[in-house]
């Protein structure tokens, strides 16, 4: 197949429609979750395309309804947010020939879901070039675009689909265990190594031991511990 | 305080993390010691968010069979480990938390 914008864009969609299945629910569970979290409708609508990250929108819904102040809300969003600077980097090789606007609209979709098929579309000619001059002068940023796109459309609409379900489900549902469950999928295929492992038991525990800390600052020293015995893991190997 | 103005900042905050190493490139190095941090990340996060939730009741220790976040928890566990599908495991924990409720309380 040529590797022309309109194809490029249209395998984007089609590879991003297998993680829309998963993606759905999730921006409904927002969606319903923001709302019983005391935020507005509107600005539970906004939040999907202002900050576009579904696990700090969950986090953030949650440390809202607890009234958590804004200047620990932010610091828990920029350490949830982290990793997708690991993303920044692995993506910033293939679209460094790109326009500053094409740069900040791809960065603005990098979200887990589409990283996970962009990386794969872009390994899958680096693989066969052995350097990027190939991907240099393609068009596989229509693929990125559309990818991203595709996600970002099913995400305000989810979301939307989700505020209006809001209104209607009983309380008694717990809604809010769903963001564990969400995570719990999220970490577990990421344990394969030693580090990693440590990384979360240690985590995992200083948050529970640090829960009655003030400020809700038991969720970032948690991840910083984490963080700092998954390195040293590292270093012992 | 308002959550627009929360939003926005975090919006911004968001931003700047995923577009930092697409403007960065060439400029510096990623080191490996940040790139092994960085990886450690949601290994960290996530679970300083889900223990918390499955083993604290009213901010006390809760390590016990009448805990139904912590059963509906390791068996969503289990199904995670096991098949790696997002929507099972959701719906394997809240059917479980559910019929716990259900059944026990």
């Amino acid at each position: 197949m040529n590797i022309t914008p309109r194809n490029e864009f249209l395998g984007g969609i089609r590879a991003e429609l297998p993680i829309l299945v998963g993606v759905i629910p999730f921006g409904m569970i927002y969606g319903a979750l923001a709302l019983s979290a005391g935020i507005p409708a509107n600005a539970s609508q906004a939040m999907s395309a202002i900050v576009f990250a579904g696990s700090s929108q969950f986090v953030m819904a949650q440390l809202w309804a607890q009234e958590t102040p804004i200047f620990v809300m932010l610091a828990t969003v920029f350490v949830v947010n982290l990793r997708h600077g690991l993303y920044s980097a692995s993506v910033a090789p293939y679209i460094q020939h790109l326009s500053i606007t094409w740069k900040g609209a791809l960065s603005y979709l990098l979200t887990d879901e589409a990283y996970a098929v962009v990386i794969t579309h872009y390994r899958k000619f680096s693989q066969d070039a052995k350097d990027l001059s190939s991907i240099i002068t393609g068009k596989q940023h229509f693929f990125f675009l559309g990818a991203g796109l595709a996600l970002w459309s099913t995400w305000q609409i989810s979301t939307a689909i989700g505020i209006f379900l809001g209104s209607i489900i009983p309380e008694s549902w717990s809604l809010d265990f769903t963001l564990t469950l969400t995570f719990i999928a999220l970490v577990m295929p990421s344990l394969k190594r030693k580090p990693e492992i440590i990384a979360a038991l240690v985590g995992g525990i200083v948050a529970v031991i640090g829960a009655a800390l003030p400020l809700k600052l038991g969720l970032l020293s948690g991840a910083l511990a984490g963080i700092l015995a998954g390195l040293w893991s590292e270093r012992l190997k | 305080m308002s959550i627009w103005l929360t939003m926005v900042l975090a919006g911004i905050i968001t931003f700047v993390i995923r577009v930092s190493f697409v403007l960065l490139f060439g400029k510096i190095r990623v080191s490996t010691r940040l790139n092994q941090a960085l990886n450690l990340v949601p290994p960290a996060v996530f679970s300083a968010i889900i223990f918390p939730d499955m083993f604290l009741q009213n901010n006390q220790l809760a390590i016990h069979l009448n805990n139904g976040r912590m059963i509906a928890g390791m068996l969503a566990i289990l199904v995670a480990w096991r098949t790696r599908n997002i929507v099972l495991t959701v719906l394997t924990g809240m059917i479980g938390l559910t019929l716990f409720q259900m059944l026990f309380n």
